[in-house]
């Protein structure tokens, strides 16, 4: 038996192949939206891959470090190192601001790295794609390759001047903001240093408080100037395990005798795919639904327009006595082999411009079969429409007009 | 020739849907998580390493004259100005003396009222004496009655004390006199060594509390940088050691120097050794005491061993390690680490040996499942 689908489409065949290109674009632009969202979730996860840490320890009673902001003193990791099953403790600051690079700057995450054994110490950054780690514990730094920096460029941050010396990939916050790695004792002051003019008016303020400034007492100005501009805190204690011991019982006794709040992995990616990117996900997760929705309903405006197109043809089918059921499977096999089209596509096009954009774009195996599926299932559905059309008419039309 | 047309068709068709086809596949397996990983790879070598230190610091003077009067009072002149050169002994300013002067001649006045009563006290004591022979004399004869005898040796012995005290009191009158000529010597503001003025606190008509600066002199010739080294990269720090010196104000310029000691007390806050770096040669010009420094310190180069660079160390659950290839598959090595350098090398202990293969960057994380390819660079880096 001759397969009246492939005559048909063969009849038509580059109207059919454009069509399909067509809707392959529609189904690319709702797998790179489906992309979108996934690498949201992935710039939250690759975050807390990055860091190393299987506990993040914060200032007690908050969301932090990423989510709310949290401050600790810089000498609480000694007292953490000091409890049972903690094999590493540093310190991390984390500070979103735009980095000034030559004229221009950028918006990145400066992450503050504590200083320690090589490898062993979470916080740096797991992998570079070129240069080294930070060796002097001053101004250096290591940025992601998506802030532009190039091995040997000066960056600065607030007042001081950073030599790149390393380059590291897929080092984002969860907002997708590039991360640049310096040390902590950089950082800490990045963080809390004002500008000058900010020092030398505060410094001014504290002369003409009588309270400070008191004549008899030459040496009290200059202490409380010295202590109003020294910062001796951080945002967040990251700390790995030793084997053998589960997070959940470290933290709960780090929590209950140190009185700080300390997340686990899984405690952590709640609060940052749950919370702080949620409405952004909501949002993509909508744009996801209309967009199916939209490309559900132009694959069956398309799949019904094509078989409108041949209604005269089916109608002299049913005159020589084609069964409904040949009928009804030629549309159907039409409407798949356009999914299929549509969905090779569109997979292609999601692949060749997902690079392109701005942020993360993540296409999972899974998803995109899972969207193979979902085509297949709107193709399906959308054929229904158009073979209770073909099945109604009347063959009498292929003779009248 | 129905048939052709057809065939042409299917042709045509085949032609547009077996490239995309090959390009699907392509895309499967060449993007996302099936696609294999870009590493570059670098050879375990042996060299020898200059492992180095670096901390920054500041520009302090060694020595720091704090001038200022020795009491509360006024000041009446101060004649040097910040940056002035001065000379040991060189007068700089005079505190006020209120009622010294005052009080000097008064004081001169008690030491002459003094001597008056000294002159008293030898006349009286000179005629008791020779009260006192003469009826001795008498009393040796028996001319005069023993009890006037006793007292007039009693009022010779009062006359001495008398006398004595007096000699007392000039002292005394003499020693305050010298106490307030030498306070008010003391008023002077002088300079103990060559040097510059670096802080005029207090102008004349300001009252000073005692002990308080009014200048402070250093001496530029002692002028060295008081240097923070992170506790955790600072073994083998000594003095002696040779060092470079950047100052943030001369950022192209390298100044040689030298490690005069290491501080036996470090700061137990900020987990840094402190040590002092003297300049070999005297910068000129002068650097501003306080302007910020870089410190680099060359220490003893370390025999040949196996060096990686410092980024191929990677963590994988609680060990440190390496990504080796060992025929062409990706095998985590744990490691024991040396000695790293400033460049971003380190020395290996155990766990490779030369002429091993270790993945250095590579494009993401690896896990021992990782397809990988190996490349010059990894793509994306702009050189």
């Amino acid at each position: 038996m001759i397969s009246l689908a492939g005559r048909d489409i063969l009849h038509a065949w580059g109207k059919f192949v454009f069509t399909g290109i067509g809707l392959g674009l529609l189904i690319g632009v709702t797998l790179v939206m489906a992309g979108v969202y996934r690498g949201m979730v992935d710039d939250g996860k690759a975050l807390l891959d990055n860091s190393g840490a299987d506990l993040w320890v914060v200032q007690k009673d908050t969301l932090g470090p990423y989510a709310e902001s949290s401050s600790l003193n810089d000498d609480v990791y000694r007292a953490i190192l000091a409890m049972p099953g903690v094999s590493q403790a540093a310190n991390a600051t984390y500070l979103t601001m735009q980095v000034r690079k030559g004229e221009s700057d950028v918006r990145t995450m400066v992450v503050g790295i504590a200083p320690g054994a090589l490898g062993a110490t979470p916080g740096w950054p797991p992998y570079l794609v070129a240069g080294r780690q930070i060796t002097r514990g001053h101004y250096e730094a290591v940025a992601d390759i998506a802030t532009g920096f190039k091995l040997g460029d000066r960056l600065a941050i607030r007042r001081n001047h950073y030599t790149v010396v390393g380059l590291t990939r897929r080092m984002v916050s969860s907002s997708g903001d590039p991360m640049v790695f310096i040390p902590l004792k950089d950082a800490q002051e990045a963080q809390f240093l004002k500008d000058n003019d900010a020092i030398w008016q505060s410094r001014r303020r504290t002369e003409a408080n009588p309270v400070f400034n008191r004549p008899g007492d030459p040496g009290l100005l200059d202490a409380v100037i010295a202590s109003q501009s020294s910062n001796a805190f951080v945002n967040a204690v990251l700390v790995t395990l030793k084997p053998g011991h589960a997070p959940d019982e470290v933290a709960e006794s780090i929590q209950r005798w140190k009185r700080l709040t300390v997340y686990t992995r899984a405690q952590m990616e709640d609060i940052l795919v749950g919370k702080l990117i949620a409405t952004s996900a909501k949002q993509i997760g909508m744009f996801l639904v209309i967009l199916a929705i939209v490309s559900a309903a132009i694959v069956a405006f398309i799949i019904y327009s094509l078989t409108m197109d041949k209604i005269r043809e089916i109608a002299v089918l049913k005159l020589i006595g084609t069964r409904s059921r040949t009928i009804a499977a030629m549309i159907m096999q039409q409407a798949l082999a356009l999914g299929v089209i549509g969905f090779v596509v569109g997979k292609i096009t999601a692949t060749f411009s997902a690079p392109a954009f701005p942020k993360y774009v993540l296409l999972t195996p899974m998803d995109s079969v899972a969207g193979f599926f979902a085509v297949l299932v709107i193709c399906v559905l959308a054929s229904l429409v158009a073979i209770r059309m073909a099945l109604k008419v009347d063959p009498a039309e292929a003779i009248g007009g | 020739m129905k048939k052709l047309p057809l065939q042409g068709r299917t042709l045509a068709l085949l032609a547009v849907i077996i490239p995309l086809l090959v390009l699907f596949i392509y895309v499967g397996l060449r993007s996302g998580p099936l696609a294999p990983v870009a590493v570059t790879v670098a050879s375990v070598e042996s060299r020898a390493i200059t492992p180095a230190l670096f901390g920054i610091g500041t520009v302090e003077a060694r020595y720091t004259y704090k001038i200022g009067p020795t009491f509360a009072g006024r000041v009446k002149r101060l004649e040097v100005h910040v940056g002035d050169q001065v000379k040991a002994g060189q007068v700089l300013g005079e505190m006020e003396p209120v009622d010294l002067d005052a009080r000097v001649r008064s004081q001169e006045s008690v030491f002459k009222r003094a001597e008056a009563a000294l002159r008293e006290a030898e006349a009286r004591q000179a005629y008791a004496q020779t009260q006192a022979r003469r009826y001795e004399q008498l009393f040796a004869v028996r001319l005069t009655s023993e009890e006037i005898v006793t007292t007039k040796r009693q009022e010779l012995q009062i006359a001495d004390a008398a006398l004595s005290a007096a000699r007392e009191d000039i002292a005394r009158a003499r020693s305050d006199r010298e106490v307030l000529l030498a306070q008010r010597s003391n008023l002077r503001l002088i300079a103990p060594v060559d040097g510059v003025v670096t802080v005029r606190d207090a102008d004349p008509g300001t009252t000073i509390v005692a002990g308080q600066a009014v200048v402070e002199v250093i001496d530029p010739k002692s002028l060295w940088i008081n240097v923070r080294f992170d506790q955790i990269s600072a073994s083998g720090l000594a003095g002696g050691l040779p060092a470079h010196i950047v100052l943030r104000s001369r950022g192209g310029q390298t100044l040689k120097g030298r490690v005069l000691r290491v501080e036996p007390k470090a700061d137990a806050v900020t987990e840094e050794t402190l040590a002092k770096v003297t300049f070999d040669n005297k910068p000129e010009p002068l650097p501003p005491v306080g302007e910020l420094a870089e410190v680099t310190v060359d220490l003893p180069a370390l025999p040949a061993a196996p060096l990686i660079p410092n980024a191929a160390v990677q963590r994988e659950g609680d060990k440190v390690g390496v990504w080796q290839i060992v025929d062409g598959d990706l095998h985590f090595s744990p490691v024991k680490l040396g000695t790293s350098d400033l460049n971003g090398y380190v020395q290996v202990r155990e766990g490779l040996k030369n002429g091993d293969q270790v993945v250095t960057y590579s494009e993401k994380a690896l896990t021992a499942r990782s397809r990988i390819h190996v490349v010059e660079h990894i793509p994306g880096v702009s050189r």
